[in-house]
């Protein structure tokens, strides 16, 4: 019977200690929306961010919207080909790419590349006493740490997501059609034909989304750690398995709601 | 003045503070000492406003700092400086840009004139042509003086240390405790020190307070506290594994 309870009770504590988590984020969430409106801009911390998060993402996005682009390519030829239609294997890609891989994709690249990142700087500040030093120092951590790092990933998330769909979509074309043989004008007339500006706006607007979650959530965790190095390197776990989670899960979501 | 009034902090089931009750005194230097993890930091920060107090009063010059919301006390907290156990200096930043950020973030003095503060302060604690190096190019002895020299950026009146010789060398050590006295003189500063290095205590304090357990046990001057005979003291002082103090 004691060994029921204390299951019961460990769940129960689980799911407090998810739901006080959640309220921590949102929490951190409202209070980065108003100090967001507070002058002074901090336009150099911005840019400096949008620089870290976009510029030197874009490497990294290039390689895998390219190669997302390709086999994607490969696989519906396989597929199309059974009954015919390979010159569907451009929209195909095309839109596979700007509704869904193109954001998801990217969301799940820059997590692990910046929202780590973030986490860990901000979690080596805590325990090092420098997020102390700005409150010492009468300035708010949110506004000068925080809200440079969410802004940056709303707003180059996009960005980045373009530069995959295109990619993606390029990498589509070099497989379909020198490699496969698909008729180039046929690949792109079907592109330009099925997809259109709609399409490429729910990916765009999906992508703002998870650069606000994979910004938030790196923030969150790097800010609250405590326990040293081996703390800061448990908050950048963290951060990167519930960001990618909270991408994946409400990209449903969002899909759902934009279909 | 700053006047702690029966403060008591818990972290979970542990009582760390049990009735703090401190006069620290404008114009002078007040250490606080007593054995590690016996609560010295977390009394400290409850000075400037980075913890809360379960209950009791927190008072600078007049004003009762628990009930203060961010932007009042962010007023307040203007009036202070800090010097961190290990500096904490921005460590994206270089020097100069860490002795400057208070000076950037709350006045509007032009580049020129920041520039100029800088080394000013960089000079009053004993280092000059370091304002390009970063902080992981520095020895800890330099790091702590930067972090004084951004500590009295903003030429505070108070200034509290947090345990501004743990780590250093006895030659350091000594260069430290001359520094905070310098300093301390110059800028006619009201300064509490944290430390637990029995040398550095006479050295540096106008007041010595002795916390164990959660209270102030003992105040005074270094002479007070020299010819103190409470047994928890005596055995701090000559750090003796005999007494009432149990470590082991």
């Amino acid at each position: 019977m004691n060994k029921i309870a204390a299951t019961i009770d460990n769940f129960g504590r689980a799911i407090l200690d998810n739901i006080e988590e959640m309220g921590r984020i949102l929490i951190l969430f409202l209070s980065v929306l108003m100090w967001m409106v507070r002058p002074p801009l901090k336009l150099r911390l911005i840019f400096r961010q949008m620089e870290f998060v976009g510029v030197k993402s874009i490497f990294v996005v290039v390689l895998t919207g390219t190669f997302t682009g390709m086999v994607m390519a490969l696989q519906g030829y396989y597929g199309f080909k059974m009954f015919n239609a390979e010159s569907l294997v451009g929209s195909t890609v095309a839109l596979g790419m700007t509704r869904e891989l193109g954001p998801v994709l990217t969301a799940l690249m820059v997590t692990a590349r910046a929202g780590s990142a973030m986490a860990a700087e901000l979690g080596t500040m805590r325990v090092t006493e420098q997020i102390d030093a700005l409150y010492v120092m009468a300035t708010n951590p949110v506004k000068h740490l925080i809200v440079p790092r969410v802004i940056a990933g709303v707003v180059m998330l996009p960005l980045l997501t373009v530069v995959a769909d295109f990619m993606g979509i390029l990498g589509g074309y070099f497989v379909g059609v020198p490699i496969l043989g698909i008729n180039s004008g046929a690949f792109v007339n079907n592109i330009t034909k099925m997809v259109d500006l709609g399409d490429i706006y729910h990916g765009l607007t999906k992508a703002a989304f998870f650069g606000l979650i994979l910004s938030v959530v790196g923030c969150h965790k790097g800010f609250n750690t405590t326990g040293g190095a081996e703390g800061v390197g448990r908050a950048t776990t963290e951060a990167v398995v519930l960001a990618s989670v909270s991408i994946l899960i409400s990209d449903y979501f969002l899909t759902a709601i934009m279909f | 003045m700053i006047k702690l009034v029966d403060i008591h902090k818990s972290f979970g089931r542990q009582k760390v503070l049990d009735g703090v009750n401190l006069e620290i005194e404008d114009g002078k230097t007040t250490v606080i000492i007593g054995g590690s993890g016996g609560g010295k930091s977390v009394l400290l920060k409850h000075i400037i406003g980075l913890l809360k107090p379960d209950s009791g009063q927190v008072i600078v010059d007049d004003v009762d700092i628990v009930s203060l919301n961010d932007r009042d006390l962010n007023e307040i907290r203007k009036k202070f400086g800090m010097l961190f156990q290990d500096a904490a200096l921005f460590d994206s930043m270089n020097v100069l840009e860490n002795v400057a950020f208070p000076l950037k973030e709350h006045t509007r003095k032009k580049e020129k004139e920041i520039r100029e503060i800088v080394e000013e302060r960089l000079r009053a604690v004993g280092l000059t042509g370091v304002e390009d190096k970063m902080p992981s190019e520095l020895s800890g002895g330099m790091r702590k003086r930067v972090g004084l020299a951004r500590a009295i950026a903003m030429h505070p009146q108070i200034v509290l240390f947090d345990e501004p010789t743990t780590g250093l060398d006895p030659v350091m050590t000594e260069a430290i405790n001359e520094l905070i006295i310098e300093t301390q003189k110059i800028f006619d500063l009201t300064c509490v020190v944290i430390s637990h290095d029995v040398q550095s205590i006479f050295t540096v304090g106008h007041k010595i307070a002795m916390l164990y357990e959660g209270k102030i046990i003992e105040y005074g001057t270094p002479e007070k506290i020299k010819m103190s005979s409470n047994p928890v003291l005596r055995q701090f002082l000559s750090g003796s594994l005999e007494g009432p103090i149990n470590v082991i």
